[in-house]
């Protein structure tokens, strides 16, 4: 959807910059004439939203390196020390916790989202893919901060994930101590895990700018999956019916997240963690943070420790190759009767799969995440393979033009799908 | 419609899973779940009461302190705005009642000195082995903060509604139960020495006795030589609480001042932009066969 560039430097230094880098055209080509299809929903914000949060977190992100202090014996009462003496700590550092989670937030809402319109298929498989890629530096990110207040979850998260890599056979044990620095989690692992979790966010919008690259490429998918056809219909510049509504819903979210931040800051974290690392003292239940729980209750599915190793890590994989998993060349599931409640079902999977990693791994638990670990795999390995096959889907609307002005049309779009049809077009 | 479903259902699905993290601080059976109590901090607007801070830090520093240390809490913190708000002369006064050890001097020693409003409040035992000796084994855990690093479980779907109601004080409520919790052991267990029975305390067995007793810390009198509170454990046990969710989170009335600021900025914002955008997007000729622009 790049096209030719209409851009045209109006000042003398405009016209220099152009001739030499011609910066002002990427952003103006970007970000103001870039044409977006005009059916867009609010779905569509997430990835303006996510921009923000990586701006978010960096920043507070390198406030807070500048009071911390990366040691096994200090850690902890430098994080206390910025809620108590650096001024506005508090707020830094809520800002960073809260932000992480919200961060997870919009990065599933956002994957939702291509999951649901099936923004992953031709021709956008490597744009999905560096989503993937992205979707795997920010675990590791966050899982990495999670350690750094050195809390009891800090530590013994820590010490559970890590040792995950010991089920490998033979080189298990070497990757583990390599990873700790020794023969424990400890200062060393402490060290270089703040080492990593500043450099990984810089990695994180390396692979952004692919990301977005890739996206100005082959241009966004919208809730038809019908391609545009002719720009002057299908599409809108970006700046500025996207821009403005990119702000009313960062700005919104920002909102949701403010809310967390001040007035129930420590409610997506866990009490434990505000008890400084003991490794003599093993905490009741071990939990990862929310945005972990379904990945591991896949991984305590799974009797063999290997096993649910190897599983855990093919349920991001299959992500990768979900392109070619999906055999349908209808994008968008409103237009996938059976599909979409195939999709539906697959939510409810995640959601459970979320609530059992945070329950025991014992009795009913352990057969109900075996159950839906099962569900999880089926969606990518069973449904959508057959269902591209089988099914018949319904008719699509001839253009985005006609999808949108179909239902002004009085009821001639009757045959377009439902969705699509009741989106008037300033919701775009 | 359907984008409304799909909205509200991506909405709830987040929601959820963004929910389910509240696991179990303590999810041993037998414990009865603490009662909430209607904290003065509660909510969006909540607030200390400064004197019921002192009152706190009175039985602080008279029952407490004798076995468990604070040491993130400095003098100083207790003059500081959103906090017990005493004096700077009474702190001044306050941390010179205190033998503080400081050095090593020029010859090298170890000195003790009269308290400073910048130190830390001193610690009752020089190591956790020393505090383990003289406990029966047990160790008394810094207090600093404790109200925040107990909690238990809320349970679906309170932990939901929780969101809504910002119920935040799942560690206050279980330390001022766990306080006043003591009871007889039931019929047929019998307790080793140093054991004590808490209906509150996950698996029932503490090694913490019951330290507070009615009319065993003096508060402040009225004008009528009366004291303005009750001296119960049970006022004791709330006013500590209160105290060590102060010393816990020493900026929270400043948070949640600076919140509701936030939030009215935001929501205001976001209402001019959600205007400005459908102004925008009228400009389209939505209805126009045609679809030229």
């Amino acid at each position: 959807m790049s096209g030719q560039s209409t851009y045209v430097p109006k000042w003398g230094i405009a016209k220099w910059m152009d001739s030499r880098l011609p910066l002002p055209r990427l952003v103006y080509d970007s970000f103001i004439a870039y044409p977006t299809p005009r059916n867009l929903n609010y779905m569509w914000t997430f990835g303006g939203i996510l921009s923000l949060m990586l701006v978010v977190q960096i920043v507070t992100g390198v406030v807070l390196a500048m009071h911390y202090t990366p040691n096994a014996t200090m850690a902890f009462n430098s994080v206390e020390s910025i809620m108590r003496d650096v001024e506005y700590g508090w707020l830094m550092r809520y800002l960073h916790s809260n932000g992480a989670s919200f961060f997870f937030i919009a990065v599933y809402l956002h994957m939702f989202r291509s999951l649901y319109y099936g923004s992953y298929k031709a021709p956008r498989e490597v744009l999905w893919i560096l989503g993937v890629i992205l979707f795997l530096l920010m675990m590791a990110t966050a899982f990495m901060g999670y350690v750094l207040p050195w809390g009891q979850m800090s530590f013994w998260g820590a010490t559970v994930i890590t040792n995950l890599f010991s089920a490998f056979p033979i080189v298990g044990e070497t990757i583990v101590t390599f990873l700790w620095g020794g023969y424990s989690v400890d200062n060393p692992t402490l060290n270089r895990f703040f080492s990593l979790h500043f450099l990984l966010p810089f990695m994180i919008a390396g692979v952004t700018i692919l990301h977005v690259w890739a996206l100005h490429v082959t241009g966004q998918n919208n809730p038809t999956g019908v391609e545009v056809k002719s720009y002057a219909k299908d599409t809108v510049p970006f700046t500025p019916y996207a821009t403005v509504k990119d702000s009313f819903a960062m700005v919104a979210f920002l909102a949701v997240y403010a809310y967390f931040v001040f007035y129930i800051p420590n409610y997506l974290g866990h009490a434990d963690n505000y008890i400084q690392a003991n490794p003599a003292v093993t905490p009741a239940h071990i939990v990862p943070e929310w945005y972990f729980l379904p990945f591991y209750a896949i991984l305590r599915a799974v009797p063999d420790k290997l096993g649910g190793v190897l599983l855990m890590f093919a349920a991001i994989a299959v992500l990768a190759i979900l392109p070619w998993l999906d055999t349908s060349k209808v994008r968008s599931m409103s237009y996938r009767p059976l599909a979409r409640q195939c999709f539906w079902a697959f939510c409810v999977t995640s959601v459970m799969l979320g609530w059992l990693g945070s329950r025991p791994a014992e009795g009913i638990y352990v057969t109900l995440s075996q159950v839906f670990t099962a569900l999880y795999f089926a969606y990518f390995l069973i449904a959508l393979p057959l269902l591209g096959l089988f099914e018949t889907p319904k008719k699509l609307p001839g253009s985005i033009a006609e999808s949108v002005l179909g239902k002004s049309a009085g009821g001639s779009g009757a045959m377009v799908g439902a969705a699509a049809a009741s989106e008037p077009n300033t919701k775009g | 419609m359907n984008f409304l479903r799909t909205t509200l259902a991506a909405a709830a699905l987040a929601l959820a899973s963004a929910g389910v993290l509240i696991a179990p601080a303590h999810a041993a059976g037998g414990e009865t779940k603490p009662p909430a109590y209607d904290w003065t901090f509660n909510g969006p607007f909540g607030t200390f009461d400064r004197a019921q801070l002192q009152r706190g830090y009175k039985v602080y520093r008279e029952v407490c302190s004798a076995c468990h240390a604070m040491s993130l809490v400095r003098f100083r913190n207790l003059s500081q705005p959103g906090g017990p708000e005493f004096s700077e002369a009474q702190i001044r006064a306050l941390a010179a009642e205190f033998k503080i050890q400081d050095g090593p001097n020029e010859q090298g020693e170890m000195f003790e000195r009269p308290g400073r409003p910048a130190d830390a409040f001193p610690k009752p035992f020089p190591n956790e082995q020393a505090a383990r000796a003289a406990n029966n084994g047990a160790y008394p855990y810094d207090l600093s903060v404790m109200a925040k690093a107990r909690n238990y479980e809320r349970g679906f779907p309170l932990f939901l509604l929780d969101i809504l109601t910002q119920y935040q004080e799942g560690g206050p409520d279980y330390i001022k139960a766990l306080l006043t919790g003591y009871e007889d052991p039931p019929a047929g267990v019998e307790l080793q020495p140093g054991q004590n029975w808490n209906k509150y305390k996950p698996g029932n067995i503490f090694s913490m006795p019951n330290v507070l007793n009615d009319g065993q810390v003096e508060y402040p009198k009225g004008v009528d030589g009366k004291p303005q509170v009750p001296e119960t454990a049970r006022q004791y046990a709330a006013d500590v609480t209160t105290f060590l969710m102060w010393a816990a989170e020493p900026h929270m009335e400043a948070r949640k001042r600076i919140g509701f600021q936030t939030l009215v900025f935001l929501i205001l914002f976001a209402g001019l932009l959600y205007f400005t955008k459908k102004k925008i997007w009228g400009r389209l000729p939505d209805h126009a066969p045609s679809g030229a622009h």
